[in-house]
């Protein structure tokens, strides 16, 4: 007998499949940020499920902030190339130098930076409709965010004023110059990204795995030692086996001791772990409004 | 080869919203579930911690685990619909945190539109009150399935059975008169933990399941409509320039089932375009299946070559929709601009956008009884009503109590691009005849 049933995953798949498609349907110049972070490359394989056998209908678009982990941007640019896709780059060094973006004196941290340049970009190309891989199990002011966030002239988010939404119906309507970011994935959670990533065998970066790398202690955390910001002399500096389980800039993301080597581990682990995904983000940590205020501003 | 994970695998997803009045714990409720079922990450405790040195006087609330946002903060009340995830061995959860003050009716609409269960918290000391029963009623409208009625307080009432009984008998009145068949009454206490995911030693006379043991069990496998095959076509698949020969006229229709099941082979008829077609393929990534099934999204490729775009409905033989201009409808109001009779508004449903002029405000609804009262000259934010609406073009649909994927619909103010109302469709007065011979090519 046939049981008409879909598990967990299969249910994600649909409802995400089904987003995508009205982007497709809804929006004429969409474009997919893929950073190549394990959450963009589930929304990779979705889109892959939701238009072939035709070419994707959209490129991909990635901020790069320069203060990428190197590994991150070869896996991005290979991934692409293997798709046939469209991928633009635009970076914040760039926006520096043509006056979009303004760093404050000694503001090292690229982080406030992107959303000039993500601005910038929507401008340029004139996309009406960004899709991002941002979760709603990962922060508060995310848990509070509909699948078609509407963004108004400045790309603003409205958390008071946010468009309700039922059923499965989006609505999509934008007046010239508005735009809206769709979460295709916001019912995931970290667990149920790493058990898609397994049962689709979809490759990740490897730092993802653990490796050696040498370390700095820094705020409670390990983060990766660079030339950015060289450990000082009363740091403590480690070489350690690690593996990184959100990848941020290579400033602020945390590394977390782990032998985790496959992606089997990696499951494992997250079912053990009593610290979330981005308690290991000093971006996150700096204030208990931080998302809210940077989503406000117009970042994801 | 891999090693297989003995990690179990949650076998599906309960959707479920909670319902109560501004203090009755429901963001106590939850944050309650999260913490007994071990959901709680460390980081997340020290910031409770670190808000309750600021706000709490130095006690864990925790309410502050879904008061997410910084104005909800400061005036302790939740502003918007917020989700929250959890998981057990055999399932996973998502709630939809409704808040219970004034804008409690669109707010709940929207968090319970996806869900299948609604909880309705009821503080034991005041027993149901006109919240319960408009929270209730609320869920029926929108056809919820199940519902819990989790009577919170207890240890306050002193674990008094004859005031739960007395609870329940409140409810059990007006319930009849509304769509759920499925209600389970549980006593608890979000704040001590009784009954929500560990039994009460105090309620020796209650023998039913814990509030997490009902969630983990409740049956919701044949919640989805599996009668009448419906695909609204969200987007053509015409690979332009395809590499694989064999791809060359492929011409595929993209969408997710909203309604029972496809078969390859299978007879199906185009509406509104009223042309028949065979199913010659059923396209996934994974590749070709022989039948497919409400909610999967698929590839629809047709025997024959019949020109369908984006808000055309695929349907089967057997269990027909309605397909009309005129239309009956309840509405949930949701903008602070009322309706207005005669007000021409776009109207979402499946993937077709229409225009659609609201004709006649027929009456509005009792919100605690869901029944008619007189006809008014508009609706306000949070007002239900039935109203007869008039599309530009034909709907092809069903009535919202068959199936809430086609029986649904959103108004959107044309203009400002608001979502200004939630529509659910009435039955219609007559069906699709697909045997007649206007649908032959």
């Amino acid at each position: 007998m046939t049981s008409y049933h879909l598990d967990h995953l299969q249910l994600l798949e649909t409802e995400a499949i089904h987003i995508m498609r009205e982007v497709a349907g809804e929006f004429e110049r969409p474009a997919l940020l893929f950073s190549g972070g394990k959450d963009s490359i589930c929304l990779l394989r979705l889109a892959e499920k939701a238009f072939r056998p035709a070419e994707l209908p959209l490129p991909l678009l990635n901020v790069d902030t320069g203060h990428h982990f190197p590994e991150l941007n070869e896996f991005r640019d290979r991934r692409a190339r293997q798709l046939g896709a469209r991928l633009i780059v635009r970076t914040v060094e760039e926006a520096i130098a043509r006056g979009l973006a303004q760093p404050a004196a000694g503001e090292i941290s690229r982080n406030r930076l992107q959303i000039p340049t993500l601005l910038a970009a929507i401008e340029e190309f004139r996309f009406d409709c960004c899709i991002g891989g941002a979760r709603r199990d990962e922060e508060k002011a995310r848990a509070k965010e509909r699948f078609f966030s509407f963004r108004d002239s400045f790309g603003q988010w409205d958390p008071k004023n946010q468009r309700p939404e039922i059923w499965n119906l989006y609505n999509g309507r934008l007046n010239p110059g508005e735009n809206m970011r769709v979460f295709p994935l916001s019912n995931w959670t970290e667990m149920d990204v790493w058990e898609y990533i397994r049962r689709e065998r979809l490759e990740v970066p490897s730092i993802y795995f653990s490796h050696q790398r040498r370390c700095v202690r820094r705020g409670g955390q390990w983060l990766p030692a660079n030339e950015l910001v060289p450990p000082k002399p009363n740091e403590e500096v480690r070489d350690l086996i690690v593996r990184v389980r959100t990848i941020g800039d290579i400033i602020s993301t945390g590394c977390v001791e782990s032998p985790a080597a496959t992606v089997d581990d990696i499951i494992a682990e997250i079912a053990a772990a009593r610290v979330t995904e981005r308690g290991s983000r000093a971006d996150d940590r700096a204030s208990e409004a931080a998302m809210e205020d940077r989503k406000k501003a117009g970042y994801f | 080869m891999a090693p297989v994970s003995r990690i179990p695998v949650p076998v599906d997803i309960l959707r479920f919203n909670t319902c109560g009045s501004v203090d009755d714990g429901k963001s106590t409720l939850i944050g309650r579930l999260l913490y007994d079922s071990k959901s709680l990450m460390e980081d997340q405790l020290e910031a409770l911690e670190r808000s309750a040195d600021i706000t709490g006087g130095g006690q864990i609330n925790l309410a502050n685990l879904t008061d997410g946002l910084r104005a909800e903060r400061e005036q302790g009340i939740t502003i918007d619909v917020a989700y929250r995830y959890f998981a057990t061995p055999r399932r996973k959860f998502i709630i939809a945190d409704t808040p219970g003050h004034v804008q409690y009716t669109r707010n709940m609409v929207t968090g319970a539109s996806t869900a299948n269960l609604s909880v309705v918290l009821v503080d034991a000391r005041h027993g149901v009150i006109e919240q319960s029963r408009r929270h209730t009623a609320i869920a029926s409208l929108l056809r919820i399935p199940h519902l819990v009625v989790a009577v919170n307080k207890m240890d306050l009432v002193g674990w008094s059975e004859a005031r739960f009984l007395e609870i329940r008998a409140q409810f059990e009145e007006f319930l009849p008169r509304l769509a759920i068949k499925d209600v389970k009454f549980i006593p608890l206490s979000a704040l001590t933990g009784d009954n929500v995911v560990t039994a009460s030693p105090h309620t020796p006379w209650y023998s039913g399941p814990t509030l997490l043991g009902h969630l983990e069990s409740v049956h919701i496998a044949s919640d989805w409509n599996l009668d009448g095959f419906r695909l609204p076509v969200q987007w053509v698949n015409r690979p332009n320039s395809p590499t694989d020969a064999a791809l060359h006229d492929f011409r595929g229709f993209s969408g997710q089932i909203a309604g029972g099941i496809v078969r390859t082979g299978q007879k199906v008829l185009a509406l509104p375009a009223g042309m028949m077609s065979t199913v010659k393929q059923l396209w996934t990534y994974d590749g070709p299946v022989a039948e497919a099934f409400c909610p999967q999204s698929v590839t629809v490729v047709l025997a024959d070559d019949i020109d369908l775009s984006r808000g055309s409905m695929l349907i089967g033989l057997d269990h027909p929709p309605g397909a009309a201009t005129d239309l009956q409808a309840r509405l949930c109001w949701m903008h602070p601009r009322p309706l207005q009779a005669g007000k021409k508004y776009l109207l979402k449903h499946t993937t077709h956008t229409v225009q659609c002029l609201v004709t006649d405000i027929v009456s509005k609804l009792d919100v605690a009884s869901l029944e008619g009262r007189e006809a008014p000259s508009g609706l306000a934010m949070n007002d239900l009503g039935e109203v007869r609406l008039k599309t530009a073009r034909p709907l092809v649909f069903d009535g919202y109590e068959t199936n809430r994927l086609t029986g649904s619909f959103i108004l959107i103010e044309p203009g400002t691009n608001a979502t200004v109302a939630a529509g659910m469709l009435l039955p219609p007065r007559e069906t699709v005849k697909p045997e007649s011979a206007d649908y032959v090519i």
